[in-house]
């Protein structure tokens, strides 16, 4: 297949691309005291979160954003963001989904989640994050019931301080680095969960992030906290309209597993990757970490084929004895968009095992990198890790870097390491093509066929979504 | 169904097809025949339209329709099927997802019945077995880590399954040991039909003894230099083909 054949399959429309009217009150760009103060007034949050959130902002002003990473560019002026936006009619936030403006749910129907409890998934509670705010929680009644908490963070600063106060900060501290320390200053809104000893979560919770307004920042924090021998299986989806603007994304997310307990945390992300020139987009810089007591096992999931610039590494620290972590991880790039993506396990307990099984998809002029970073501490013994890291290239003018680092201490570990890259080769086309097939289903089912391994990770719902996404990422002009 | 005249074709721009002639009508079974390099598989590849093959020269026209403007899945869905030499892996896509895309294409554009998914798990069954192929392997990736004779068996069975109006097999007997090719030529033998046209290319008369052919041709340097009957491959088992190439040379 040609070149121009597969640049015309890689073009596509981006379906979530449309924007939303709704009065909204925004802030002003830039970022100072006054900002925050003013951000954690409108919240009502207590004298210690702001404390916290000055620290924090504190700490920043003395980072600098990390170089370290495969992406190209221009510096992020933050003095060009807006750190706060809220749909007016939120102000009062609704008791039911009757209160709910008819153009937020108008929105989401439109971007295919289903937010009218009747028409839900059996057995998925979503929390919606719109721009900065937490719009709805549904399911809420039937969770309190088995004890689970899962609310807004806004809410539980409020509502269970102590939770927050021990926990949030305590797996990225707020200076962990340039991004995590703004998201600690600004962060506006995201989700809490918690689940009680012995309780294993009733159904799928799932939060759905929409990036709406122009020039904001969307700065979501999320923090879940499995108690000992808990589970929860936590879904999140995120888009973004279509904006000639680079707009800004620097969420933080932290995750407790307790001992005994099991997170499974999968994400579907398809912020707008920007134009085929690489005009616009998501800048996307994300601290997702989780700590895994003894016996516990976190697991992250991730199918992105969005944003212009990904910078992203949802990690492990592998702190208790006999812990697991795993990342299971799909890279979809295309046009200009650059990824630069991967994990860190870090080993501290003995007989730990992690798995790391990566796959990136390059296409167009874009650039996929993988970046992990697999550590085993001296008194870690028995440590295990598996990585496989496979790229796959539509076409040759994009790039795929593979950078994988092993630090080990302690010789008693075992550290497997698979590396392959391919094509989609002319011979698989050809074969698809000679039964019928026609070139831009050929190329999708090639692709989901790569992606299986990380699919099978994701629950069903999500795992057929990610495959249509897929294919929508991949669509074209042709026929 | 077929009609090939004075057909000269370029693999990579290189010419490999040089004035070649063959009719195929519904019903018959043609035998290509050739020394290694003769062009055999280019001529499969040019009819069934891969990249890099052209058509430089003269025409092929199938069911009346010049095949030179038509794209490979527009051949397939008008009844063209091409058993490859070497079947390509397809990691991940399971035989069943490939199978239920083509055949969804192939039958929609045919006007056929479409088969819900019993239906066609069914069918799928059925085909393997024909090719003594365990049904697990339905399952897996598209000719994923199967053996050179798997591998063919797998063909054939998208070849039943598929009912095509013209059949090209390419060398599919080579590698097979004798049980297996025995397999394959039942295989092939259950789809002859009167409506039906079967072109096998190989390298050896072997397959011949199981799939008798109506004519046999031999291949040389990018032309037919000798059509026949049968008996002609048995010649050829005999005396090899160099006493045709080098009476093609001398001449
Ligand atoms: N991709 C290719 N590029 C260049 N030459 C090729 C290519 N494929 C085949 N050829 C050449 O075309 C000629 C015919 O090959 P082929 O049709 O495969 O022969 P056969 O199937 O009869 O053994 C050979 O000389 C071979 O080297
Ligand atoms: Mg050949």
């Amino acid at each position: 297949m040609s070149q121009a054949e597969l640049d015309k399959l890689i073009r596509s429309n981006y379906e979530a691309g449309f924007t939303t009217t709704v009065d909204t009150e925004t802030l002003p760009p830039g970022l100072s005291e006054e900002v925050i103060r003013f951000l954690s007034a409108k919240k009502g949050e207590p004298e210690w979160m702001l404390e916290w959130r000055l620290d924090s902002y504190h700490k920043w002003l003395e980072m600098t954003p990390p170089d370290w990473a495969h992406l190209h560019h221009p510096p992020i002026d933050v003095n060009e963001v807006s750190f706060y936006s809220k749909p007016k009619s939120l102000d009062d936030a609704p008791k039911s989904l009757d209160e709910v403006d008819p153009e937020l749910l108008a929105t989401y129907e439109k971007l295919g989640i289903p937010l009218h409890e009747q028409e839900m998934l059996a057995g998925v509670a979503v929390d919606v994050v719109f721009d900065s705010s937490s719009v709805f929680t549904t399911f809420k009644e039937k969770l309190w019931e088995a004890g689970v908490i899962f609310c807004s963070i806004s809410e539980a600063i409020q509502e269970y301080p102590e939770l927050i106060q021990k926990y949030m900060g305590s797996v990225v501290p707020k200076g962990d680095n340039f991004y995590a320390a703004l998201n600690s200053a600004v962060f506006s809104d995201g989700s809490f969960v918690y689940i009680p000893k012995g309780v294993r979560c009733p159904m799928e919770l799932s939060t759905y992030f929409r990036i709406n307004e122009a020039n904001t920042g969307q700065f979501e924090r999320t923090l879940i906290i499995a108690d000992e021998g808990s589970y929860v299986s936590y879904l999140e989806g995120c888009t973004a309209p279509q904006r000639d603007e680079n707009q800004l994304h620097a969420a933080v997310v932290e995750l407790v597993a307790m001992p005994g307990a099991e997170i499974k945390y999968s994400t579907v992300q398809n912020w707008y990757p920007g134009d085929e020139n690489g005009k616009g987009g998501i800048y996307n810089f994300v601290t997702k970490r989780g700590v895994a007591h003894d016996n516990s096992k976190i697991s992250w999931t991730q199918v992105e084929t969005g944003s212009a610039i990904t910078w992203k590494y949802p990690s492990v620290i592998l702190r208790g004895d006999n812990s697991i972590g795993e990342f299971y991880s799909v890279a979809l790039t295309r046009h200009m968009q650059q990824a630069d993506t991967g994990t860190k396990m870090i080993h501290l307990g003995k007989n730990t095992k992690s798995t790391i099984i990566s796959k990136g998809i390059s296409a167009g002029r874009s650039s996929n990198s993988y970046r992990g970073l697999v550590r085993i501490s001296p008194r870690a013994e028995n440590a295990r890790n598996f990585t496989q890291c496979d790229s796959l290239l539509l076409g040759d003018t994009c790039g795929a870097h593979t950078f994988p680092y092993i630090e080990s201490k302690n010789p008693s570990a075992t550290i497997e390491h698979e590396a392959t890259t391919s094509k989609v080769s002319d011979d698989q086309m050809f074969l698809c093509r000679q039964r019928g097939i026609d070139p831009e289903k050929a190329v999708s089912m090639i692709v989901n066929g790569f992606c299986k391994e990380v699919f099978k990770e994701l629950p069903m719902e999500f795992a057929v979504e990610a495959g249509k996404l897929l294919e929508v990422s991949l669509e074209g002009a042709v026929g | 169904m077929l009609e090939i005249r004075d057909l000269h074709a370029t693999v990579a721009d290189k010419p490999i097809l040089k004035g070649l002639n063959l009719t195929v009508n519904p019903g018959e079974v043609h035998a290509i025949m050739g020394p290694n390099g003769s062009g055999k598989s280019t001529l499969a590849n040019v009819l069934a339209g891969r990249d890099n093959y052209a058509i430089t020269g003269g025409e092929a026209l199938f069911e009346g329709k010049s095949l030179a403007k038509q794209e490979p899945e527009e051949r397939a869905q008008a009844g063209l099927f091409l058993a490859f030499q070497y079947p390509v892996e397809i990691p991940g896509v399971s035989n069943m997802e490939f199978l239920k895309a083509a055949l969804e294409s192939v039958r929609g554009a045919q006007g056929k019945e479409e088969w819900d998914s019993v239906t066609l798990l069914r069918q799928a069954r059925a085909a393997c077995k024909q090719v003594n192929l365990d049904a697990s392997f339905l399952k897996r990736g598209v000719n994923e880590g199967f053996s050179g004779g798997e591998k063919k068996r797998n063909e054939i069975m998208q070849m039943l399954l598929m009912e095509p109006k013209l059949a090209l097999l390419d060398e599919t007997d080579s590698g097979l040991d004798i049980d297996a090719l025995q397999t394959v030529a039942k295989g092939v033998n259950s789809l002859r039909s009167p409506e039906r046209g079967i072109v096998l290319v190989t390298h050896y008369q072997r397959l011949l003894d199981y799939i008798v052919p109506d004519f046999v041709h031999v291949l040389s340097n990018g032309q037919i230099i000798k059509s026949g009957g049968k008996e002609l491959a048995h010649e050829l088992e005999e005396k090899g083909y160099g006493w045709l190439t080098g009476e093609e040379e001398s001449a």
